[in-house]
C-alpha cells in the first residue's frame, strides 16, 4: 500500500488537507442540523472541493459575478452541503447561514438553485445536466475570447443518465479545451454499488472513445488533484475528464464504503462519533487507491 | 369585417393572398435580430433547414452551434450560454423540444430563469404527413405551466417575424410555437405586434372567438361565413401571446358578448382554451366552449384533410358555433 502521507511536508498541501478535514466537520454538522440529505458524496469530495476553492479556481468571493472568473458547476446537486461549506469558508456568505440548510426561508435549498446564493453557478439535482451547462459556459468563453476555465463535477451513478453521454459526445468533438470534468468515482449510488446497478467500467475507455483526455487519480490526494487540474490546462484541442477514485463517506469510519450512507444523515450520536473520527485524523486523509 | 386600425391584409380571402409559414417569418426575424445583436447564438438539433435557422447559420457560422440529435444536451448548453450572457435561440420540432426535453427545460431554463428562447416548429397538425407521432399537440400545456416562461404562437408569417425580433429583446425564457405549412397572410408588415396584447381582428357583439397560431385563418374564414350567411355578429380575438394572456381585452370582450369559444391546433386540455377558461372563471364567468383536438392523436394526411377530419376547418367551426349559439338561446 502506498504511503499517501508523504506529501504533508509541503505546507500548501498540508494546509489544504486541514481545510478538507474542516469542510468534513462542517458538513457533518450541517447534515445533523438539516435532518435529511446525502452524507457519503459530501464527505468523499471534500478534498477535491478544498483543492478547487482554496487553490485551483481563479475566483473572487467579493465579486461573485466577475466575468473572467473560473466557473464551477455542480451536476450531482445532492452533494451541495460540501459546496455550500466551501463557498462559505471561502467568504461568499456568512458561515452561520450553513445551519439553515433545507429549512424554510433559507438560501440553501436541498439541491442548489441558481441565483439563490452567491457562488452558485447553476441549478442541479436532477442528474445528468451539468456537463451540458458547463459546455454552454465554455462555448461562451470561446465566443468572447475569454480565458476562464469551466470545472464541472458529476457523480458516477449519475453517468446512467443518457444526457451525460450526449454531452460527452458533444464535448469530445467540440475542441473545448477549457472544460475540466471531475467524476467522483466512489462506486456507490442510491440503492447499490454502481457495478451492480448499471456497470460503468471500463469508464476510462468509454471517455477516451468519446475523445476526452482522461486522467485517473486518488481523489483524496490533494497533490494529485492539483496536478491533474494543471495537466488539463496543458491539453489543447480536447476537454479533460478526471476520474477521481474516492471512498464514499471518506473520513468517517463507520460510513466509509457503505451504500446506505449515500442518501441519509447521521443522528446526534452518530454525528458526535463522526466528528471524533475526523478530529483523530487531524487533517490526514488518505486513500488506498493506487 | 376586418379591423381597419390593424392594417390587416386586404387580400386575405382572395386567391392572390400570399401563403407563407410562421417558421419562415421567424427565420427572417431571427436573421435581422442577429444582425443587430452579436450576443444572439443559435442552437439546433439536426433540423437547420426545417426550422429555418439556416439563414442565421449561413450568415453567422461562428454563432451557430450544431448539437446533433440531442435535445436534452441542447437545453443544458443553451442554459450555460445564457448564464454567460448570451441570448440563445434553440430550435427543433415541437415534439422534440419542448416535448422530449421537458424536465431539462424545467430545471435549466424555467427554474434557473435563464434567457433562452425555445423555438418549436411543425407544431400541432401541421406536421401533417409524418403522422400522429410527430404532431405535437401538447406543447402549450407543457410550457405555460412553467414559471418564468412566456408562450407565443404567432398567427402568420409577418407576426412570426415581428415576434422573433421581439423575443431577442425580451429578458427571460420564451417558448415560440411555429407551424410548418404556409397559410394566407392575415397581417401585413404594418400590423403592430405587441407582446402580451391580444388584438380584436373582427369586432362583434354576439359571440367571442379567441384563437392563436395559423389556425386563425380557419377562424376568420368561419367568421366571414357566420356574418355573411347566418347574420351572426361574431367578434374575433387573436391572442398570439398565450402567456401572459391579455386579461383586459379578453374580459372586455366577454362582458360584451357573454359567450366565448376558443379554437386551437392543440389538445383541447391545457392549451389556449384552458388558459382562457382559467382566466374567465375567476374574472368574469361566462359560458365557454373549447374547440381543439378532442383528447386524441392525429394521423398522416394533408393538413386541410386533418383539419377536416378533426373538426377544425372553417365549415366545421361554423356548424359548431351555430350549435353553441342555439344551445345558449
Amino acid at each position: 500500500m502506498p504511503d499517501t502521507h508523504i506529501h504533508c511536508q509541503n505546507p500548501v498541501i498540508s494546509s489544504l488537507e486541514t481545510k478538507a478535514n474542516d469542510l468534513r466537520k462542517t458538513v457533518i454538522q450541517m447534515l445533523l442540523e438539516a435532518g435529511s440529505g446525502h452524507s457519503a458524496g459530501s464527505l468523499d469530495t471534500a478534498d477535491i472541493f478544498a483543492a478547487l476553492y482554496f487553490h485551483i479556481l481563479n475566483i473572487d468571493p467579493k465579486k461573485p459575478d466577475w466575468e473572467d472568473r473560473d466557473r464551477f458547476v455542480l451536476s450531482n446537486g445532492h452533494i451541495c452541503p460540501v459546496w455550500y461549506a466551501s463557498l462559505s469558508e471561502r467568504g461568499y456568505f456568512p458561515k452561520k447561514e450553513l445551519w439553515t440548510l433545507r429549512k424554510i426561508n433559507s438560501r440553501l435549498q436541498g439541491h442548489p438553485a441558481y441565483g439563490s446564493l452567491p457562488g452558485v453557478e447553476n441549478t442541479s439535482g436532477s442528474l445528468g445536466q451539468g456537463i451540458s451547462q458547463a459546455i454552454g459556459m465554455a462555448l461562451a468563453a470561446k465566443l468572447d475570447k475569454k480565458n476562464y476555465r469551466v470545472y464541472v463535477m458529476t457523480g458516477d451513478g449519475e453517468l446512467n443518465e443518457g444526457q451525460v453521454w450526449e454531452a460527452a459526445m458533444f464535448g469530445g468533438n467540440s475542441g473545448l479545451n477549457n472544460i475540466t470534468w471531475i467524476i467522483d468515482r466512489n462506486n456507490i449510488q442510491l440503492s447499490g454499488y454502481t457495478e451492480d446497478m448499471m456497470p460503468l467500467e471500463s469508464l476510462r475507455d468509454k471517455l477516451e472513445a468519446f475523445n476526452w483526455f482522461v486522467v485517473e487519480i486518488d481523489g483524496h490526494n490533494i497533490e494529485e488533484i492539483i496536478n491533474a487540474c494543471n495537466m488539463a490546462r496543458a491539453v489543447s484541442q480536447r476537454p479533460t475528464a478526471i476520474i477521481a477514485h474516492t471512498i464514499p463517506g471518506k473520513g468517517v469510519e463507520f460510513m466509509e464504503y457503505k451504500v446506505e450512507w449515500h442518501g441519509k444523515v447521521p443522528d446526534k450520536k452518530e454525528a458526535m462519533k463522526a466528528l471524533r473520527d475526523l478530529r483523530s485524523l487531524d487533517g490526514k486523509i488518505s486513500c488506498d487507491y493506487d | 369585417m376586418l379591423n381597419s386600425k390593424l392594417k390587416l391584409n386586404k387580400e386575405l380571402f382572395q386567391k392572390s393572398a400570399e401563403k407563407r409559414s410562421t417558421r419562415e417569418g421567424f427565420g427572417l426575424g431571427l436573421l435581422e435580430a442577429g444582425e443587430k445583436d452579436e450576443n444572439i447564438v443559435v442552437l439546433c438539433g439536426d433540423l437547420k433547414e426545417s426550422t429555418k435557422v439556416d439563414l442565421f447559420a449561413h450568415k453567422f457560422p461562428d454563432r451557430y452551434i450544431e448539437i446533433g440529435v440531442a435535445e436534452q444536451n441542447m437545453t443544458g448548453i443553451a442554459a450555460g450560454l445564457a448564464l454567460s450572457g448570451k441570448i440563445p435561440f434553440m430550435a427543433s420540432f415541437a415534439i422534440f423540444s419542448p416535448g422530449r426535453n421537458w424536465e431539462q427545460i424545467r430545471l435549466s431554463i424555467s427554474f434557473s430563469n435563464t434567457n433562452v428562447k425555445i423555438i418549436g416548429t411543425h407544431a400541432g397538425l401541421m406536421h401533417c404527413y409524418d403522422g400522429g407521432m410527430a404532431q405535437c399537440l401538447e406543447d402549450i400545456a407543457l410550457t405555460r405551466v412553467l414559471p418564468n416562461f412566456s408562450v407565443i404562437e404567432p398567427i402568420d408569417f409577418h407576426q412570426a417575424k415581428a415576434a422573433a425580433k421581439y423575443a431577442a429583446k425580451h429578458k427571460g425564457p420564451i417558448y415560440m410555437r411555429l407551424g410548418r405549412e404556409g397559410t394566407p397572410e392575415i397581417t401585413t408588415e404594418s400590423t403592430p405586434f405587441e407582446f402580451g396584447k391580444a388584438q380584436v381582428l373582427v369586432e362583434g357583439d354576439e359571440i367571442t372567438l379567441i384563437s392563436s397560431g395559423p389556425i386563425m385563418y380557419e377562424v376568420l374564414s368561419a367568421a366571414k361565413i357566420l356574418r355573411a350567411a347566418h347574420k351572426v355578429n361574431v367578434e374575433v380575438i387573436s391572442s398570439p401571446t398565450i402567456k401572459p394572456l391579455d386579461e383586459v381585452t379578453i374580459v372586455h370582450s366577454a362582458k360584451k358578448t357573454k359567450r366565448v369559444v376558443t379554437i386551437e391546433n392543440h389538445q383541447v386540455s391545457g392549451g389556449l382554451g384552458g388558459a382562457v377558461a382559467e382566466l374567465l372563471s375567476e374574472k368574469y364567468p361566462v359560458p365557454i366552449r373549447r374547440i381543439g383536438m378532442p383528447d386524441t392523436f392525429g394521423e398522416s394526411g394533408h393538413y386541410s384533410d386533418l383539419l377536416d377530419k378533426f373538426g377544425l376547418s372553417a365549415h366545421h367551426l361554423v356548424n359548431k358555433i351555430l350549435s353553441i349559439l342555439k344551445d345558449n338561446e
